[in-house]
């Protein structure tokens, strides 16, 4: 098993009183892809947010192992402390029309990243960008556009680009792909594998659809109401469910093929 | 009686945008059986929403229908084609809501926050049939009841916040079906909810089918849901039909390349640590941009592919 | 290769022009869809041409603003001719003096054109002299007679020229709208976005006197406070005064505006994302969210100006705003307060149809910005 990326322990954020987030604990190997599934309201974007200190954690211990091998702590980091460190960690947002600054050209999206990070000079961004940009195969003439000329699944790809410009070791995925039409989520998911391969990028895969879940994942958290109910590989949670909660979500994905009917556990008699 | 419900022929949409002229639809020709499920499906811009507002004539400026014909026979005697109505004509108002109802993506954009649940599905048994206050409110609790809401007395007179997503989508179902439409329209219904949730409002959606025989048009992108729901399957693209068939045939042994780039798309329990196939190593984008005619098959299927393919189609199947 | 991105409509796209548009900046997008804006386009034309003839009031005037013609009291507009009594044609379009009658029954002046007089009208010609900008002389008027007098919009109770009073008028009033907006928006802008940034105590504090000043019934406030400007202070400062006095009220419904728009933005993802890249405060703020509500602003602050110059008028108006010598359109409104103008002297109320088209102008104008201005509005998905 390659060395472990993230660790957290025992985080919680709470809402106004109410525990988004309770007592979460997990571990993340290097170029490893963690799934995190759950409903809407289970707490999973909240968690994810918490790493990367998007939004602070109430309680709880984050700690990072950076590029150079040390740990470090990221949850009692002040703002501008981890600033330096946003170089490793990036995320992909869900929805890719909201996401990309609507005012920039995709060459100032991709390029900003470098700029805020003091890496290299005009000249050498603009070999980076091209390079990134080739590697989400977009063309060259996208850098003059800006963002409401592209499709969805072309935005995902620059947004993608954009995270992955500073080479960062740990990439959230936060719904990534929910948003896209199933032929360009393909095409993005593809997309996501290949440059895991490439760069060795380790993923926090957020989603709520199981069969994505289950094509991109190694290891996977189960959450409901805030708690992680259950966990493990892929394969063992899909075939040998421990948890009723995992048995009824499994049970209602509707397969595509019309011999395999829906049917679906209930949730009452199982007590959720 | 006709065994269809519903026959589409031709029908074409433009909508006159700022800067030219979309063509939301090309020559959309299917049939909706009575008493079955037929399921559009398609990605975003194929024009299966289309469609469904082109049946409750809602195609709004800058959009009109430019032709074609969508002849509805609700019963034996009556039979009229629903694109040549004119925009007053009192047969509209007995369409929307009466023999055709729709349940949207969004149930809490369906249904007004004012008003008691109970009041509003009683207000739909009002605005079609003459019967007093009292009865439609006892028909709303029968009507309530049926898709699965506990404790109607109670929750009657509750509001539509008081509900979670799903059981709201189940409320809009009732005011939907409260005044048996002949033809329910469900446009993505459950593409808001989670997918627990999904599963039993398409339990719900099925079962009610089963016992009220009615036809259901379901639009969805989901070609899981499909499989789960349609006995007939209408495969959409740019606005244009592709392929259709039973189910089984569309999803199984599907005979156009784009249907069958969707199939290969979807991540399955099988595809594990394999590339997913796209749409475009599936299929030439010229195949999908010319637009052929549908042809029926010895099967019973249509498709639209070009002359070449159908031949070696028609070689294969003997 | 396997992985080729398909537009996922290419249709569309093609139909939509999409090459043609895929190079254009938001704000190109922004001007486009303005310029279908066939009113707000109007409205933009002739602010335009309002604010020039403001800013050259003194060259495009025939006269100045106390210059009087004794022989003119009250006498109603010109009519420009091109054909003399006898039909010919002059190329130089002239004027009739006026014949003047006094009326035995009402002992009121009626003017009649006196087709004896015909006074040629000489373009870029030296008149009166006047001070540029207050600053050199000069005598070059746009239009003038050589002979006689003319006076397109006739003249007021002292006999002077209404088409030079309602020029200079448009300068201060419609400069009091600018330069109130201005300061509305330098106060707004400033505590607003302090709030919006600040939030807990500060945004609470702000927004509680925020409350308290919308609160307050203007009218009455305006009134007292131009009253208490003293008496002594020049023209000018009572010009400044008045506008800060205008402004006063302006700046926390544009505060209110900003912060709400300030919080609103900090949760849109790209601000977020622009977060999580590293960037700064000052950068997510002035690079992200600044570029996102200037938009908004210029719409807000367009919105306000007829709010500005409505209010100078009402003041000046009511005789406790600007006072004469100042040429202002609430000044020369106050001299049509009474019914007699309606009937005896109409042309005396030129300058409120003035204020009024200003003010629609200003308000179509806001409207097309504010359609203009939405990046997001490209045009609805279908499905």
């Amino acid at each position: 098993m390659a060395d472990p990326l993230l660790e957290v322990t025992g985080l919680y954020k709470s809402f106004d009183g109410a525990a988004a987030v309770d007592n979460v604990s997990f571990t993340v190997s290097e170029s490893e892809t963690l799934g995190i599934v759950g409903e809407s309201g289970s707490g999973k974007t909240t968690l994810a947010r918490c790493v990367l200190r998007a939004i602070d954690p109430d309680q709880g211990i984050v700690r990072f192992r950076t590029s150079d091998g040390e740990w470090t702590e990221l949850h009692d980091k002040t703002d501008d402390e981890l600033i330096p460190l946003r170089q490793q960690m990036q995320m992909v947002f869900q929805d890719p029309f909201s996401s990309l600054n609507p005012r920039m050209t995709v060459q100032e999206i991709l390029e900003e990243p470098l700029i805020i990070h003091g890496i290299g000079d005009r000249s050498s961004r603009r070999v980076e960008v091209l390079d990134i940009l080739a590697k989400v195969q977009l063309d060259q003439d996208s850098l003059t556009r800006y963002p409401h000329a592209f499709s969805g699944g072309q935005r995902q790809r620059i947004g993608i680009a954009r995270a992955l410009i500073l080479r960062p070791k740990l990439v959230v995925c936060d719904e990534s792909v929910s948003a896209l039409d199933v032929s360009v989520q393909a095409q993005i998911i593809n997309l996501l594998e290949d440059l895991q391969e490439e760069f060795g990028l380790t993923y926090l895969f957020v989603a709520h659809d199981l069969s994505v879940v289950h094509h991109i994942c190694d290891r996977i958290l189960v959450m409901h109401q805030g708690r992680v109910v259950e966990q493990g590989t892929v394969q063992e949670v899909f075939e040998n469910p421990q948890e009723d909660y995992t048995r009824l979500l499994l049970s209602a994905i509707p397969s595509p093929d019309p011999d395999e009917p829906l049917n679906p556990l209930d949730r009452k008699s199982l007590g959720l | 009686m006709v065994d269809n419900l519903l026959e589409i022929r031709d029908l074409a949409v433009e909508f006159g945008t700022d800067i030219g002229t979309t063509y939301a639809l090309r020559e959309v020709s299917f049939d909706v059986p009575r008493g079955k499920v037929t399921a559009i499906v398609g990605e975003s811009g194929s024009g299966k929403s289309v469609t469904a507002n082109c049946i409750m004539r809602l195609i709004q400026s800058p959009g009109r229908i430019t032709g074609g014909q969508i002849h509805f026979s609700p019963n034996d005697v009556t039979a009229y084609d629903i694109a040549a109505l004119p925009d007053k004509d009192p047969r509209l108002l007995d369409l929307r809501g009466g023999s055709v109802s729709m349940v949207f993506q969004e149930p809490m954009t369906a249904l007004s926050p004012v008003y008691t649940v109970g009041n509003q599905v009683a207000e739909a048994i009002l605005c079609h049939r003459k019967v007093s206050k009292e009865e439609a409110l006892e028909e709303a609790a029968d009507m309530l009841r049926l898709v699965g809401i506990d404790d109607v007395g109670r929750r009657i007179h509750q509001y539509p916040f008081e509900f979670s997503g799903g059981m709201r989508q189940r409320v809009v179902i009732a005011m939907a079906l409260v005044c048996h439409p002949q033809l329910l329209i469900c446009d993505e219904p459950t593409t808001a909810l989670d997918v627990t949730i999904q599963a039993e409002i398409l339990t719900l959606i099925r079962d009610l089918q089963k016992d009220l025989n009615n036809s259901v048009l379901f639009i969805t992108h989901d070609l899981g849901v499909v499989a789960q729901m349609a006995d007939q399957v209408v495969v959409m693209y740019q606005g244009r039909v592709l392929e259709v068939g039973s189910v089984r045939q569309v999803l199984k042994t599907p005979v156009h390349p784009y249907t069958r780039g969707l199939l290969a798309a979807i991540p399955g329990l099988a595809t594990k640590g394999e590339r997913l196939a796209t749409i475009a190593s599936v299929v030439g984008d010229a195949d999908l941009i010319t637009p052929h005619p549908l042809v029926t098959l010895a099967d019973g299927r249509q498709v639209s592919l070009p002359s070449d393919q159908l031949a070696a189609l028609e070689l294969a199947n003997g | 290769m396997s992985d080729v991105t398909i537009n996922p409509a290419p249709a569309i796209a093609a139909d939509l022009g999409t090459d043609t548009l895929q190079e254009i900046s938001p704000r190109q997008l922004a001007w486009i869809r303005f310029k279908r804006h066939r009113l707000a386009m109007v409205s933009a034309g002739f602010l335009i041409a309002m604010y020039l003839i403001a800013t050259f009031c003194e060259f495009i005037s025939p006269y100045n603003t106390d210059t009087r013609n004794v022989k003119a009291i009250n006498a109603p507009p010109m009519s420009i001719h091109f054909f003399d009594r006898e039909g010919t044609f002059h190329l130089r379009p002239f004027v009739y003096g006026y014949h003047m009658e006094v009326n035995p029954d009402t002992w009121m002046r009626e003017y009649s054109e006196n087709t004896e007089e015909m006074y040629p009208i000489y373009f870029f010609e030296t008149g009166e002299s006047y001070e540029m900008w207050s600053l050199f002389k000069a005598k070059t008027h746009l239009f003038t007679t050589r002979e006689g007098y003319i006076h397109v919009f006739g003249t007021d109770q002292l006999g002077r020229d209404m088409f030079t009073r309602v020029f200079y008028g448009a300068r201060i009033s419609m400069s009091i709208g600018v330069v109130g907006v201005m300061l509305t928006l330098f106060f707004g802008v400033l505590i607003g976005g302090i709030a919006g940034y600040m939030g807990g105590i500060v945004d609470r504090g702000v927004q509680r006197i925020i409350e308290v000043l919308l609160s307050l019934p203007t009218l009455p406030f305006w009134m007292a406070l131009s009253a208490a400007l003293p008496v002594e202070w020049s023209s000018l400062m009572v010009y400044f005064g008045i506008t800060i006095i205008l402004s006063l009220f302006g700046w926390p419904g544009l505060a209110r505006q900003v912060r709400g728009k300030f919080l609103a933005l900090r949760e849109e993802d790209f601000v977020m994302a622009a977060r999580l890249l590293g960037a700064g405060r000052l950068r997510v703020i002035f690079k992200h969210m600044m570029p996102s509500f200037t938009s908004h602003i210029i719409t807000t602050a367009t919105l306000a100006v007829p709010g500005m110059i409505l209010g100078e008028t009402a003041l000046s108006f009511l005789g406790i705003g600007l006072r004469p010598p100042v040429v202002s359109w609430g000044v020369l409104m106050q001299q049509a307060q009474n019914y007699q103008v309606i009937v005896m002297t109409p042309w005396l109320m030129i300058p409120g149809l003035f204020v009024v088209l200003t003010v629609i102008a200003f308000n179509l104008l806001g409207d097309g910005l504010r359609d203009a201005a939405d990046p997001y509005n490209t045009g609805g998905n279908r499905d």
